[in-house]
C-alpha cells in the first residue's frame, strides 16, 4: 500500500521517501488537502520550530485534512515534531496551539548539566517499551535510535505511551493510539533499526 | 560486616561525590543512556575526499559515496561531510553528493564548508544534510547562525570553529581562526561559542588546529572548556590518532562525540575497534 509522506517545506522529506523505498514500499511526497484526503497512510515528519510549522499547516489548510484523515482510522505515523504537533500545546519560544490530537503539552528538557546531560538531546538512545505496538515488531531489545530534539511531549494520557527513553530521567520517545502512531526519534536516520520501523509500518 | 557496612558506606560517599559537581566524577555515564557518538569526517573537494595534515598537503583516500556507505556498514553514528573547494561549483557539486548520499545511508549527515548564506544551507538541508556547520561565515555575520537556526530549528545548526592558542608576550590565549585556518580573527575562543550558542547554535564542532592532522591526541584542555561553558552538545576534533585518544576526549576532555578522519580513512583502525575499545572503558557507544 502506498506511503503518502506530508511536504509543508519544515522537514528534508527525501530521507523519509529513500527509507520507504529501500523496504519495498511506495512512497510518494504531497502537499495538498486532496492528496491528504487520498492518502491510505499519512506520514508527517517535520524539523524545527513549533509555531512556524503549526502556522504553515494552518495557512495552507491542511490541518482538517489530517485530523480527518485519523478519525477515519487511517495510519498515520508522526515523525520528530511530527509527534509533537500532535499535542494541544507547544511551549517552544511562547505557547503554541497544536493539533489537538491528544491532551498535553511539550516542554523544553530540563536536565542537570553537571550531569553531562545537553540540550539538544542529539545522538543514539535506546526505547523502553511500555505497551505494544506494530511498528515495534521484530525490534531488538536495547535498540538504539538516532534522536535530536529539545523539546518533548508530556502527555496527559498515560495510556497513549508506547515507549520512553532515558534522559536525566524518562521522557516519551513515542505514542500510539489505535491507528495514531508518532516517534520522537528518526527512524530514517537510525540505520537497519530505523528501517524495520518503516517497513512495519508500511506493512501493517 | 562491620567491614561490609563501611565498605558501603565509603561507597555511597563517592557516588554522592561524584552526581554532585566533583570534577573527577564527570561525566557520570552510568546515569546516561545517550551514547557517545564517532563521527568520521570526509572532507570533501570538487566531489573527492581529501584529508590534509596541518590543513596543507592534501592527499586523495576516496569516493566520498562509497565511504559514506563503508562507514555505515561500520557504525559510524553520523559522517559529517567538509566541503574544503568553497567555491560556488563545489557547493553546487556537494548538494549534488548529499543528494545521492541520502539515497543509500540512512543515518544522520552534516554538511560544512562554504555555507554563505541562507539560500547555501536550505540547498543542503533539501538535498537531505541533516545538519548544517556554520564556520568562517558566521565569524563574518553572525545573523546567519540566528537565520538558519530561526528557519531549520537549532538542532540543525551546527557552529564550526577552528581555534589555536596563540603566545603573545608569554601569555597564552585561545583564538578562532578561518580561511582554512590562516587567518587569525581575534575573536576569542570562550566568547565566541557562548555568543554563537545564544544566536541559536544547537551543537559546535569545535577543531583545534594545533591538534589537526597531527594525530598525537585532541585538545583535552580546550575541549572540557568549551563544553563546560555551553549547554549544547559539543564535537572534538583535531588530533585523534588512537582509540586512547578519543576515551580521553569522551571522558577528560567532556566531549559528547568525538570527530575524527585520517585515522579512520586510511584503515588504521575501524569504527568497530574504536567503539569495542570505548565499550570495554564503560563509555556508553552504540555497537553494531
Amino acid at each position: 500500500m502506498q506511503i503518502s509522506i506530508l511536504d509543508y517545506d519544515m522537514a528534508n522529506l527525501r530521507s523519509v521517501q529513500k527509507g520507504f523505498e529501500h523496504v519495498g514500499a511506495v512512497a510518494r511526497i504531497i502537499s495538498t488537502a486532496d492528496q491528504i484526503a487520498q492518502a491510505d497512510r499519512l506520514v508527517l515528519p517535520g524539523v524545527g520550530a513549533f509555531a512556524d510549522a503549526m502556522a504553515t499547516l494552518r495557512d495552507r489548510g491542511l490541518v482538517d485534512p489530517i485530523l480527518k484523515h485519523i478519525e477515519k482510522g487511517k495510519p498515520f505515523l508522526g515523525i520528530c515534531l511530527g509527534l509533537q504537533m500532535l499535542f494541544d500545546v507547544g511551549l517552544e519560544d511562547g505557547e503554541h496551539r497544536g493539533l489537538g490530537v491528544f491532551k498535553g503539552k511539550c516542554v523544553r528538557f530540563d536536565v542537570d548539566q553537571t550531569l553531562g546531560l545537553k540540550v539538544p538531546h542529539m545522538g543514539w538512545n535506546q526505547i523502553n517499551l511500555r505497551v505494544p505496538s506494530p511498528l515495534f515488531r521484530d525490534l531488538p531489545e536495547g535498540s538504539n535510535l538516532y534522536f535530536v530534539h529539545g523539546y518533548h511531549a508530556v502527555p496527559e494520557e498515560e495510556s497513549i505511551i508506547s515507549s520512553t527513553t532515558d534522559y536525566g530521567g524518562e521522557f516519551v520517545s513515542s505514542i500510539r493510539r489505535e491507528n495514531v502512531m508518532a516517534v520522537q526519534f528518526h527512524p530514517e536516520k537510525s540505520q537497519a533499526v530505523g528501517l524495520r520501523i518503516l517497513a512495519n509500518f508500511a506493512e501493517m | 560486616m562491620l567491614v561490609a557496612v563501611a565498605q558501603l558506606v565509603e561507597l555511597q560517599v563517592v557516588v554522592l561525590d561524584v552526581a554532585g559537581s566533583s570534577p573527577v566524577g564527570y561525566p557520570f555515564f552510568s546515569h546516561l543512556m545517550l551514547t557517545r557518538r564517532i563521527i568520521p569526517c570526509l572532507d570533501v573537494d570538487r566531489g573527492r575526499v581529501v584529508k590534509g595534515v596541518k590543513f596543507f598537503d592534501h592527499v586523495d583516500a576516496g569516493d566520498p559515496i562509497a565511504q559514506a556507505k563503508r562507514y555505515q556498514d561500520a557504525g559510524a553514528d553520523e559522517l559529517v561531510f567538509y566541503d574544503i573547494s568553497a567555491s560556488h561549483e563545489g557547493r553546487g557539486i556537494m548538494a549534488d553528493l548529499v543528494s545521492k548520499v541520502v539515497e543509500e545511508c540512512f543515518m544522520p549527515l552534516t554538511v560544512g564548508g562554504g555555507i554563505r548564506t541562507l539560500e547555501d544551507a536550505m540547498r543542503l538541508i533539501q538535498a537531505g544534510a541533516e545538519k548544517v556547520s556554520l564556520n568562517s561565515a558566521a565569524v563574518k555575520n553572525p545573523a546567519l547562525i540566528a537565520e538558519v537556526a530561526r528557519k531549520f530549528g537549532r538542532c540543525a545548526t551546527v557552529l564550526g570553529l577552528d581555534a589555536n592558542r596563540v603566545y603573545e608576550n608569554g601569555v597564552e590565549s585561545w583564538y578562532v581562526f578561518v580561511n582554512g585556518g590562516r587567518v587569525n580573527t581575534g575573536i576569542k575562543v570562550m566568547d565566541w561559542v557562548k555568543r554563537a550558542e545564544g544566536l541559536g547554535a544547537g551543537e559546535i564542532v569545535l577543531n583545534v588546529m594545533n591538534a589537526d592532522g597531527t594525530t598525537s591526541g585532541y585538545d583535552l584542555e580546550m575541549t572540557a572548556a568549551v563544553s563546560d561553558a555551553v549547554k549544547v552538545p559539543v564535537v572534538a576534533s583535531g588530533g585523534a590518532g588512537s582509540p586512547q585518544h578519543m576515551l580521553e576526549v569522551l571522558t577528560t576532555g567532556h566531549a559528547d562525540a568525538a570527530l575524527a578522519a585520517s585515522i579512520f580513512h586510511f584503515g588504521q583502525y575501524t569504527v568497530g575497534q574504536v567503539k569495542q575499545f570505548l565499550h570495554e572503558h564503560e563509555v556508553p557507544v552504540r555497537l553494531v
